[in-house]
């Protein structure tokens, strides 16, 4: 499972992407991995707002995980 | 519909994407970089952006835009990259056979684009630099 990492995220962590292999213990659903980045990354606990995209889409925090998917930590956005 | 994350913008081209023979009208919102934030001097923005994301929900706002006004054409592009004062960063417009729907449009599409599209904003100062709106 790859994690790709976006804005003050992935300066806060030091890397743009990372990898849940076979073996790590993978979060099951959006709030285990929020649950897990902020007990790692405290930093990421002080944003204004942390979302998670699952294949690219906005996902809420029951939403399951699997292996094959794409997860993005989604920072507070400030286009425009 | 016109869809883009871009490198450079031209403001100039916007009124030929939006220029239709059913448009009596059409309006356009162009985004810079302002020269100021708080008093201090922004010497450049820098912009990021989840590609695949960000045009997955241009194209859903732009959809929204065409069920709530009647639309002819709808531009939402956005640049990436290192910006400097007075460069545009966005360009957003839409046209319609009469000026209200234009109007509206083109304010929900850049009201939207700046809450939900996956960009991210880091101003460039002087000695410093900050990720606009990270933190509360």
């Amino acid at each position: 499972m790859e994690v790709l990492l976006f804005g003050i995220a992935k300066d806060i962590v030091g890397e743009s992407s990372f990898r849940f292999d076979e073996g790590d213990v993978v979060p099951k659903s959006v709030s285990e991995l929020k649950q897990k980045l902020k007990n790692t990354f405290p930093d990421l606990g002080k944003l204004s707002s942390l979302a998670v995209a699952v294949n690219s889409e906005y996902a809420n925090d029951e939403k399951g995980l699997s292996q094959g998917d794409e997860i993005a930590i989604i920072p507070p956005v400030s286009g425009g | 519909m016109i869809v883009e994350i871009v490198d450079v913008i031209d403001p100039g081209q916007v009124y030929t994407e939006l220029s239709h023979p059913n448009s009596g009208g059409s309006c356009v919102f162009v985004g810079a970089v302002r020269e100021f934030t708080n008093n201090e001097e922004v010497t450049a923005l820098e912009f990021e952006t989840y590609k695949t994301m960000a045009l997955k929900e241009m194209e859903k706002i732009a959809a929204e835009a065409t069920e709530k006004w009647k639309l002819n054409k709808e531009v939402i592009r956005h640049a990436v990259g290192k910006k400097a004062v007075e460069e545009p960063v966005v360009v957003v417009g839409a046209s319609s056979a009469h000026r209200d729907a234009c109007f509206e449009a083109c304010r929900y599409l850049i009201d939207t684009l700046k809450e939900r599209v996956p960009i991210w904003k880091k101003e460039i100062f002087k000695n410093k630099t900050v990720w606009i709106s990270a933190h509360p």
